[in-house]
C-alpha cells in the first residue's frame, strides 16, 4: 500500500507536500504516456462552495475529506475470499475509479459501498465501510436506509419494464413511500441533470423500455438522482452502451461531479482517466494502488500497475 | 438537499425481530413467514385429504378388512359391500385405454419432436393439447349419442366377425361398456402421454442424436438408437402418469361403461370403475357402513393414483433436464 | 442388425432401401397415429356444435328448466351457477396459490421448497371426484346441506397446484436486474418482490390463471356432492346451486329428448368457453414472447 490513510476526518490545512503535489504538466516522461489526463476543471466554472475549497490536485492524498472509507474490508462469495482486505477512501463530491482486470473484486467491493454484496445467498462481508461516520455494517443499521442515500447504477441499463418514462423517474421515490411533492418538477429536474429531458418530454408516458440503450441508462441514473442520493455507485456503466452513448454519459459524470460523490468501476482505463479524479488499482481482491489518477497513469509507484496501464496483462 | 440525510442509518432492530431470524425489517420477515405458512398449507392440505378419507373409511375397513378388496359382493340392501368389481372395472378400462393410448401417445411424441415439419409441428401440437382441454363431461356426451351407437352398430359387429374367437369379443352389442370407457379413456389421456413424453424427448441431448445422424442413419434410425433408449425410463413415467389419469377419471367413463358391477372377460359387456360407483351412489346411499364403503373406495382409488404419481415423476425426473414435476 | 451394421451395409443398395422404406413406413405410422389421435377432436366439435347450436336463444340463458313433458325453458340457472362456482374457486384458489408460487420462486431452494412443489405436484394428479369427497366430509356434513360454497372450495383446491407452478415459474423468469434496480433503491426486499418482480410477471400469471380457470369450469365430479343442483335460481352460496358441467350430465343420461337437447346446447356454450379461454391463452403468449 503506498498512502498515508491517516485519519483525515479533520480539516486540515493544505499543506504542500513536495512529493504528492508536483503539477502534472511539466514532468519528464519514462515510458510512453499511455493516457492524456484531461484538464478537467477547465470547463466547468466551479461554484463559489467548490471555489473556495482548496483544489484537490493541490490537496495529498492523505488530506481529502473523504465522504466514505472503507477499512480493511473483506468479502467472501461462501467459502471463496474476493475482496481481501481494503482500505480506501471515497473523496467527497469527486470520482473515484477502480481499475483492475476481471475477478479482481472491483464489481464486488462497489457493491459492497450500499450494501447490495449481501443478497446474494452465501455472500459475506467483514471490516467496515465508513459513510461519513458511521460504519454501515454496524449490527444496527439498516441496509436498505443505506441504499437511499448511497445510490446505484448497473452495467446493464434495468428500467422498470411495466412503468412509464415518467413512473420509471418517480419509482425511487413512489416505492419508499415518498409522495413526490411536485412530480412534474422532479421529473423534469432528474431528466435535465441527465441530458434525457428534451429527447423524451414528447413521450413520458411510453414505456421505459421503449428508449434506445444509452438512454435508459440515462434514465436509470435519473432515477437514482430523484432520491437525492450523497453518493452515486457506477457499476461499468458504459460496458452494454456504444461509443456515443458513452462519451454522453461521461460528459454525465463531469457534470454531476460538483454535486455527488461518484465511485466508478470500469474495465476501460481509457474511461477512469478521462472521467475520474482518483484511481485505485485493483488485483486479485487488494488494493495495489490508489492516487490521483494523472499520478496513477503517468507515474504509478507499484510495477503492477505500470504493468496493467501499460497492457503487458489485463 | 438530500432527502435522506437526515434520515439516520441506524435502525436498531427490535429484540424480537431478532430471534424470529435474520431479516434487517418486519416487512422482510413477515413476507417470508406469512408465505411460507401458506406454501405450507399446500402439504397439509395434501396429508388432510388422505387423513379425512382415512377416517370416513374406517367403519368400513374395521368391518370387512381385507376382504374388501377380494370380494364381489356389493349388496347395499343386506350391507354387505366388496369392491373387486369396481377394481376390476377400474384396472381393465384403463389397461385398454392404455392400449390403444400408447402406441399412438408415443407416436404422436415422436412425430412432433423429431419427424415433423416444423411448419406442422406447433398447430399439430396445439392441436393435441386441446384434447385436454375438452371437459370430461362433454366426452361422455359425445360418447353416448356418437361413440357408442357407431361401436354399436359398426364396430363391435366387425370385431366379433373378425376377432370373434377371442373371448373379449364377444358378447350382445349394446355400445355401452368397456370397450367404450376403454376408447374415451384412451382419448382423454392421450395428450397427458404424449405431452409429457414430448418433454422428455426433448431432454435428450442434442450431442446424442448428432452422433448418430453423423453416422447416416435415417431419422427413425436416430431415435431408435439414439433417442429412445435414453428416454426410455421417461416415456415409462408419462405412460405411468396417463394410467395414473385414467384411473381417476370419472364422468366420461360413468356415462359410457354401463354401470353394472359384474365381472366379465368380454370388452362389450358393461363394467363399473370405483369413479363411478361413488359419484352414481354416493347422494343416495344411506347408512354409515354404506357411506363409509364408498368412502373406502376413494381411498383406495386416492392412494393408487398418488402413489402411482410419486412413483411416475421419479421416474420422469431421472431422465435429467426436466423440472422436478412438470406441468401437465 | 445394429445401426453400425447397417450402415456398414449401406453399400448395399437393397440394405439402404429397406431402411430408408422402414424410415418411411414408421413416420407414416406416427402421421396416423396423430391423425387418429385428432380426429376424435374435431367430431367432438362438431357433434356439439350441430346439435348445440338450436338449444341456443335467449331463453337458455335466462329461463330456469321446466318440468318434464313441457318443451322451453333453459339453464340460466346453470350458467349463473357456473360462474358463481368459478368466482369462488378464484377467490379461495388463486390468493394462496400466488402468494405459495412466490415463496417457492423467493426462498424455494430449501427441502422444505422442494417439499411443497411435491405436495403440488402430486395434489394437480388426484381424482377430482376424491377433492369432492373430502369437501364433502369437511364442508357438507359440517354445515348440513350442500352449498355452492363447499363447491367452490372443492374447485379451489383443484386450481392451488396450478396457480402455485404457474407463479412459481413466471416469477422465475423475470430477470434478477430488476430486483437488484429496486434494492439499490433502497426498497426493502418484499417491496421489492411484490411491487416490481411480481408486477412485471403479472401478464403471464394472468394467462396461467386463465387456463386453470377454464380447466375447473368443465369439472363435474367434485361438485357432485358439494354444490349438487338445483332446479331454481340459486341465491347467495350457501344453497346448492346448478351448474352447466353437471346439468349436461344429468341432462345427458335422462331419457327425455328435450333434456337431450338442452344438453347439447350447454355443451356448446361449456365447449366454446373454455376453448376460447384455452386459444387466447395461448395467443397471448405468443404475441408477449414476441414483443420482447
Amino acid at each position: 500500500m503506498n498512502f498515508d490513510l491517516s485519519p483525515g476526518f479533520s480539516k486540515k490545512a493544505p499543506q504542500k507536500k513536495q512529493a504528492d503535489t508536483e503539477p502534472p504538466a511539466a514532468e519528464t516522461q519514462s515510458f510512453p504516456e499511455k493516457a492524456k489526463v484531461p484538464d478537467m476543471d477547465a470547463a466547468t466554472a466551479p461554484s463559489p462552495e467548490i471555489a473556495s475549497r482548496p483544489r484537490w490536485d493541490e490537496v495529498s492524498v492523505s488530506q481529502i475529506i473523504p465522504k466514505m472509507k472503507a477499512e480493511d474490508l473483506h468479502a467472501s462469495f461462501g467459502s471463496s475470499e474476493v475482496i481481501k482486505g481494503i482500505s480506501l477512501p471515497i473523496a467527497e463530491k469527486l470520482v473515484t475509479a477502480i481499475i483492475g482486470p476481471s475477478g479482481c473484486g472491483k464489481s464486488t467491493f462497489i457493491r459492497c459501498l450500499n450494501r447490495m454484496h449481501e443478497v446474494v445467498s452465501g455472500a459475506t462481508t467483514k471490516g467496515k465501510v465508513f459513510l461519513d461516520k458511521q460504519d454501515i455494517y454496524d449490527r444496527d443499521v439498516d441496509p436498505v436506509r443505506v441504499r437511499g442515500r448511497v445510490g446505484m447504477v448497473f452495467q446493464k441499463p434495468n428500467p422498470f419494464p411495466t412503468m412509464s418514462i415518467r413512473d420509471n423517474v418517480l419509482a425511487g421515490l413512489r416505492l419508499n413511500g415518498i409522495k413526490p411533492k411536485d412530480p412534474d418538477g422532479q421529473v423534469e429536474k432528474a431528466l435535465r441533470q441527465v441530458a434525457l429531458w428534451d429527447e423524451v418530454k414528447d413521450r413520458l408516458a411510453k414505456a421505459g423500455t421503449s428508449l434506445s440503450g444509452g438512454q435508459q441508462q440515462r434514465l436509470c441514473i435519473a432515477r437514482a438522482l430523484a432520491l437525492e442520493p450523497e453518493v452515486l455507485l457506477m457499476d461499468e456503466p458504459c460496458s452494454a452502451l456504444d461509443p456515443i452513448a458513452t462519451a454522453r454519459v461521461e460528459e454525465l459524470i463531469h457534470e454531476l461531479r460538483e454535486h455527488y460523490t461518484i465511485v466508478i468501476v470500469t474495465h476501460n482505463m481509457q474511461q477512469a482517466a478521462r472521467v475520474a479524479n482518483f484511481t485505485a488499482f485493483f488485483y486479485l481482491g487488494q488494493l495495489i494502488e490508489y492516487n490521483r489518477t494523472q499520478v496513477i497513469f503517468t507515474r504509478p509507484k507499484e510495477q503492477r500497475t505500470e504493468d496493467y496501464i501499460t497492457g503487458r496483462f489485463g | 438537499m438530500t432527502i435522506r440525510a437526515d434520515v439516520s442509518l441506524v435502525r436498531p432492530r427490535p429484540k424480537l425481530l431478532r430471534a424470529f431470524g435474520r431479516e434487517a425489517n418486519f416487512g422482510d420477515l413477515a413476507f417470508r413467514r406469512i408465505t411460507a405458512l401458506v406454501a405450507g398449507s399446500v402439504i397439509v392440505l395434501l396429508l388432510w385429504m388422505a387423513w379425512e378419507m382415512g377416517l370416513a373409511s374406517k367403519l368400513s375397513l374395521a368391518h370387512f378388512g381385507l376382504g374388501f378388496i377380494t370380494s364381489t359382493n356389493w349388496d347395499p340392501v343386506r350391507d354387505q359391500y366388496g369392491g373387486l368389481p369396481f377394481i376390476y372395472g377400474t384396472v381393465v378400462s384403463s389397461l385398454v385405454a392404455l392400449f390403444i393410448a400408447v402406441p399412438i401417445s408415443i407416436g404422436i411424441a415422436i412425430y412432433l419432436s423429431e419427424l415433423a415439419n416444423p411448419k406442422l409441428r406447433t398447430p399439430m401440437g396445439f392441436l393435441v393439447e386441446l384434447l385436454a382441454a375438452v371437459p370430461s363431461v362433454v366426452y361422455g356426451l359425445w360418447g353416448i349419442f356418437a361413440l357408442a351407437p357407431w361401436l354399436r352398430e359398426t364396430v363391435e359387429p366387425l370385431l366379433e366377425k373378425t376377432l370373434g374367437f377371442l373371448p373379449i369379443f364377444q358378447g350382445p352389442h349394446q355400445g355401452f361398456g368397456m370397450l367404450a370407457g376403454g376408447i374415451i379413456l384412451a382419448i382423454m389421456i392421450t395428450p397427458t402421454i404424449s405431452s409429457v413424453s414430448r418433454e422428455v424427448l426433448r431432454a435428450v441431448p442434442a450431442a446424442l442424436r448428432e452422433g448418430a445422424i453423423g453416422l447416416g442413419a435415417t431419422r427413425w434410425e436416430v431415435v431408435r438408437v439414439a433417442v429412445l433408449p435414453y428416454a426410455k425410463s421417461g416415456l415409462v413415467g408419462a405412460i405411468i402418469l396417463g394410467l395414473g389419469r385414467a384411473l381417476g377419471e370419472t364422468m366420461a367413463i360413468t356415462m359410457l361403461i354401463g354401470n353394472r358391477s359384474e365381472i366379465s372377460i368380454s370388452l362389450f359387456k358393461p363394467s363399473y370403475t370405483m369413479a363411478s360407483v361413488i359419484a352414481n351412489e354416493f347422494t343416495e346411499a344411506t347408512g354409515e357402513l354404506y357411506l363409509s364403503a364408498l368412502a373406502e373406495v376413494g381411498l383406495l382409488l386416492f392412494g393408487v393414483t398418488v402413489a402411482l404419481n410419486i412413483f411416475a415423476r421419479l421416474l420422469v425426473w431421472r431422465v435429467g433436464k426436466l423440472p422436478e414435476g412438470g406441468r401437465l | 442388425m445394429s445401426l453400425a451394421e447397417s450402415v456398414a451395409s449401406r453399400g448395399t443398395l437393397s440394405t439402404y432401401t429397406h431402411r430408408k422404406l422402414v424410415d418411411r413406413v414408421v413416420r407414416g405410422l406416427c402421421v396416423l397415429g396423430t391423425v387418429i389421435a385428432i380426429i376424435p377432436l374435431f367430431s367432438v366439435l362438431w357433434y356439439v356444435l350441430v346439435r348445440g347450436i338450436g338449444g341456443i336463444n335467449l331463453d337458455f340463458f335466462t329461463e330456469l328448466p321446466k318440468p318434464v313433458g313441457e318443451v322451453g325453458g333453459g339453464m340460466g340457472n346453470a350458467v349463473l351457477g357456473t360462474l358463481k362456482l368459478v368466482a369462488l374457486a378464484g377467490l379461495f384458489g388463486i390468493p394462496p396459490g400466488v402468494l405459495a408460487g412466490v415463496y417457492l420462486a423467493e426462498f424455494g431452494n430449501t427441502k422444505f421448497g422442494s417439499a411443497v412443489r411435491f405436495a403440488a405436484d402430486v395434489m394437480s394428479g388426484v381424482p377430482s371426484i376424491t377433492v369432492g369427497l373430502f369437501v364433502y366430509s369437511l364442508v357438507v356434513v359440517t354445515t348440513k346441506h350442500f352449498s355452492a360454497m363447499a363447491g367452490g372450495i372443492a374447485l379451489a383446491i383443484l386450481m392451488l397446484p396450478m396457480v402455485t407452478r404457474t407463479t412459481e415459474e413466471l416469477l422465475k423468469l423475470v430477470p434478477e436486474s430488476l430486483r437488484e434496480a429496486a434494492l439499490g433503491l433502497g426498497v426493502p426486499k418484499w417491496r421489492a418482490t411484490l411491487r416490481i418482480m411480481l408486477r412485471t410477471a403479472l401478464p403471464g400469471i394472468a394467462v396461467g390463471i386463465m387456463l386453470s380457470v377454464a380447466r375447473v369450469a368443465g369439472e363435474t365430479a367434485p361438485l357432485l356432492f358439494t354444490a349438487f343442483s338445483n332446479r331454481f335460481w340459486s341465491t347467495g352460496v350457501n344453497e346448492p346451486t346448478a351448474s352447466l358441467s353437471v346439468n349436461i350430465y344429468t341432462n345427458a343420461v335422462s331419457p327425455y329428448e328435450d333434456w337431450h337437447r338442452q344438453a347439447w346446447a350447454a355443451a356448446l356454450v361449456l365447449l366454446l368457453t373454455v376453448l376460447v379461454l384455452n386459444i387466447s391463452a395461448r395467443f397471448l403468449v405468443r404475441t408477449r414472447v414476441r414483443a420482447r
